[in-house]
């Protein structure tokens, strides 16, 4: 019997529904506060908080043995500078470790939310939050060709990098000017936006199941799918914690590998 | 009378379809990076950087076709 007979024969009256979009909506946190006052800008503000809080209690007294909570600062930091800054920009990427850390932890902060009990609200699903922090980068890249190569360089080196078949040009110019100028805050807004949107659907999805076919609507056909469904958002929020530290990783990378290439053009 | 009828999103199809040419290219990316990595052992960390750097951008395609839905409904 397939699921959609299950769901069909145990509607009786009122048929399953799966969340949609109502999820990622949010009144107003008391009668009278202002619209923009939700529960996600709370806890945008709730991460900036333990970021710097943890930071502080990392380094404000910084040991040279290393104890307790400067441990786990030092080995995020080591991470960052190792995985992100130094392949991606080069001998001089640690001058921008303080933006790529603060980056970093502040972006798994707020995807992590999405799996802390009480909180589950991954912020990056609301799309405000990644555009920010992509255009962000986007200002800094601009800034930065500019200073380091020139408008009309950074473009000719941009456009036609040397070494090419001369007929090709044709096709890559356009290409890379669309890619690099119009699509990359895009792609590196929506990248961290989707998988945050996606992932708490799905988790919302099985949770949905999980408690239609056991709890609210309990049939002996049916409690099988919501053991399913049950087995699945406890591997699902699993899952999850590792997409959302890879979606972090991922963003600071994409973020330094542009830095990067604004500083060496050749790189 | 219809043959066959099919009810429901659209988008549906169009992200199934969205997800072909991503997944494919996920695919190819971590079979070389995996192989990349057996090769030379002692470039893991420059191979595996590189390998989330392909990935990042081959799967933004996929999710470009996840929000298209979303933004046109």
């Amino acid at each position: 019997m397939s699921a959609s007979h299950i769901l069909a024969a145990s509607g009786g009256g009122e048929e399953f529904q799966a969340p949609g979009l109502e999820l990622f909506e949010f009144a107003p946190l008391w009668d009278g506060a202002p619209s923009w006052l939700t529960k996600p800008v709370l806890l945008a503000a709730l991460s900036v908080i333990i970021v710097c809080g943890f930071f502080w209690a990392a380094f404000s007294k910084p040991k040279l043995v290393p104890r307790g909570v400067q441990n786990i600062g030092e080995v995020g930091y080591l991470f960052v500078r190792d995985q992100i800054a130094r392949p991606m920009i080069g001998k001089d990427g640690d001058r921008w470790m303080p933006f790529l850390v603060s980056t970093f932890f502040f972006i798994l902060i707020m995807n992590w939310m999405g799996v802390i009990p009480l909180m589950q609200m991954p912020i990056a699903s609301h799309i405000a939050f990644p555009i920010v922090l992509a255009a962000i980068v986007y200002v800094m890249m601009w800034f930065l060709s500019i200073k380091h190569q020139g408008l009309i360089g950074w473009f000719k080196n941009m456009m036609f990098p040397p070494g090419l078949p001369k007929p090709l040009y044709v096709l890559y110019a356009p290409i890379e000017l669309l890619s690099v100028i119009v699509l990359r805050p895009f792609t590196h807004s929506v990248r961290l936006f989707a998988n945050m949107f996606a992932g708490h659907l799905l988790l919302a999805f099985f949770a949905t199941v999980a408690y239609w076919f056991l709890i609210e609507k309990l049939t002996g056909l049916g409690a099988g799918l919501g053991v399913v469904g049950f087995a699945m958002t406890i591997v699902m929020t699993g899952f999850e914690m590792f997409v959302q530290a890879l979606q972090a990783f991922i963003f600071t990378l994409l973020a330094a590998s542009y830095i990067g290439g604004a500083l060496h053009p050749d790189h | 009378m219809f043959l066959a009828e099919v009810t429901g999103n659209l988008g549906a199809i169009a992200y199934g379809l969205a997800a072909i040419g991503p997944g494919i290219g996920v695919g190819i990316i971590f079979g070389q990076g995996v192989q990349a990595i057996a090769r030379q052992p002692e470039l893991t960390n420059v191979i595996r950087t590189n390998m989330l750097l392909g990935f990042a951008l081959t799967e933004a395609l996929a999710l470009i076709g996840f929000v298209v839905p979303f933004v046109h409904s």
